[in-house]
């Protein structure tokens, strides 16, 4: 394992119809770890997401998969970088035509020509690390929520990626479920010695797995550290952030007219 | 400047139309490109015939039936005040093979798996799925448009065969059964006039061309559809309009060229 990290952010920024949604982001995810990138909504987390993935360009800047600049391959380069990544949806997206088993065996199939008793093999394997071995032979319609995004994550893992991206794992999910899937989360990137970058804006859950933390608000990256210097951290962001208070420096009210004048009660 | 206002709204209209025109031909570029898994894998292709093709069966082999009774029953009164009442079977079976066939049997291939294709793939679309599979390095127009194209490109001409057919056997019960027309007349003159090159061959290759264009709009609209509830069903909806009308417009043009030699 070389000491060169994965995934290497310089000074990106994106606009979206002229209005910007990045500015000026940096970041280094570091090989075997796991990173959480957390914000509010719509303070452009998926696109930062989008970007890593080489679904979108960025307006300026470069990001550097692995020493290869993602934006810069052509579709070729992109489908081959992408085999070595692995992207779990906000809702899982399993393909809802294929069976559970069809859905992990999906890349396998699609990318190897292993032979079909080795894939039944490790689809059990991949199910048996998420826990839903006995699930193989559902189809996603009868999966509750938590399962659906167990199912997804063995699909994600399916071929040993290098990189996996979780779009907001957490994201409804019951306290028990929150639990699996964020030791899941965990034991996997270690077992697969794969990075792990973990775009969410559930804090607790995320400060118990996860090595370093990026925060963005409106664009820019605010704070940054560890799980026990983000806990320490007396930045007021932060602090809301993680203590879930409802106003400061993210305010409660949209901006908006005079309260009064709006109630018509006063001149 | 209410006047300014609206012919700037249908300026916008006519180049959002056009646009879009531009798009679905480079979609459609796109998919004759992207053709070579559905044949290289195709149980990928046979998978979606048989949700295309033969789960439109009933409901095509029904109205066919239905179409050649109504057919015998309306040619005869008619043919009977010339004293043709023998030529029935020929009357059937050309206008079922020339027009009837290849146009109902689209329109109701349209209404039946066209937005049934649009608002799957509308929803997979929706819920990330062909986001996913790229993600995964899969192309969703290789693995998930393309075998629904061919699919329909194939199903058509048979779909449509089936109905012209069924009809054929409708006129029959109506009209020989029935009614009471010599069955040998019945028969023999319709062999005797319907060409198989002329007619037959026609008549399929109308079906093929409206199958293209039924399974392109649909699929399209599916992959283009806004990614929520009112996206799918707008695309739905424009999917069988569009078609009905692409379906009557293309006939036009087809039967103009065929049959009157322009």
């Amino acid at each position: 394992m070389s000491a060169q990290p994965l995934v290497e952010i310089r000074d990106v920024n994106f606009s979206y119809d002229s209005r910007p949604i990045l500015k000026g982001i940096n970041m280094t995810f570091h090989r075997g770890k796991v990173i959480a990138v957390m914000g509010g909504s719509g303070c452009g987390k998926t696109t930062l997401f989008r970007l890593i993935g080489g679904a979108i360009k960025p307006t300026r800047g470069e990001i550097k998969i692995d020493g290869q600049t993602i934006h810069d391959l052509d579709q070729k380069g992109l489908y081959a970088m992408r085999r070595k990544m692995g992207v779990l949806f906000q809702f899982g997206a399993l393909f809802t035509d294929m069976s559970v088993y069809d859905n992990v065996a999906f890349q396998m199939r699609e990318h190897t020509d292993l032979p079909e008793e080795m894939i039944h093999d490790l689809v059990m394997m991949k199910l048996h690390a998420v826990g839903l071995r006995g699930t193989h032979a559902l189809m996603p319609a009868e999966l509750s929520g938590g399962m659906a995004r167990r199912v997804a994550l063995a699909r994600t893992v399916a071929l040993d990626p290098m990189l996996i991206l979780y779009d907001e794992p957490f994201a409804g999910l019951d306290p028990i479920s929150l639990t699996v899937v964020g030791n899941s989360i965990r034991r996997l990137n270690n077992a697969l010695g794969a990075t792990s970058v973990v775009v969410t804006h559930d804090v607790q859950e995320s400060l118990k797995i996860v090595d370093y933390i990026y925060f963005i608000a409106d664009g820019v990256i605010v704070a940054e550290g560890t799980p026990a210097e983000i806990h320490a951290s007396d930045k007021p962001f932060v602090h809301q952030f993680v203590h879930g208070e409802m106003d400061g420096p993210v305010p409660f009210h949209y901006p908006g007219g005079d309260y009064k004048r709006d109630l018509g009660v006063s001149a | 400047m209410p006047l300014a206002r609206s012919v700037k709204n249908i300026g916008h209209r006519v180049i959002n139309a056009v646009w879009r025109i531009g798009y679905a031909a480079r979609f459609f570029a796109l998919i004759l490109l992207s053709s070579g898994l559905s044949f290289r894998r195709f149980q990928l292709t046979l998978k979606e015939i048989f949700f295309t093709g033969v789960m439109s069966l009933i409901i095509i082999l029904v109205a066919g039936l239905f179409v050649g009774v109504v057919l015998g029953l309306q040619g005869y009164e008619t043919l009977k005040s010339y004293g043709a009442a023998s030529a029935l079977g020929t009357l059937v079976a050309l206008g079922l093979v020339r027009e009837l066939g290849p146009v109902l049997a689209a329109l109701l291939f349209a209404s039946r798996a066209g937005s049934a294709m649009t608002a799957e793939i509308g929803l997979m679309k929706a819920t990330e799925q062909l986001a996913a599979m790229e993600m995964m390095a899969v192309s969703p127009i290789a693995r998930v448009v393309a075998p629904r194209f061919w699919a329909g490109v194939i199903s058509m001409p048979i779909l449509a065969a089936m109905f012209s057919a069924m009809g054929v056997f409708g006129g029959y019960i109506v009209g020989v059964l029935f009614i009471g027309v010599d069955e040998g007349s019945f028969w023999s003159q319709m062999q005797a006039s319907v060409d198989f090159q002329h007619d037959v061959l026609n008549g399929v290759l109308k079906s093929f061309v409206f199958g293209v264009a039924v399974t392109v709009i649909s699929l399209f609209e599916g992959y283009d559809a806004p990614p929520t509830a009112e996206g799918v069903s707008g695309a739905t909806t424009r999917t069988v309009v569009q078609s009905s009308v692409v379906i009557l417009l293309l006939d036009v043009i087809l039967t103009a060229f065929m049959f009157r030699g322009i």
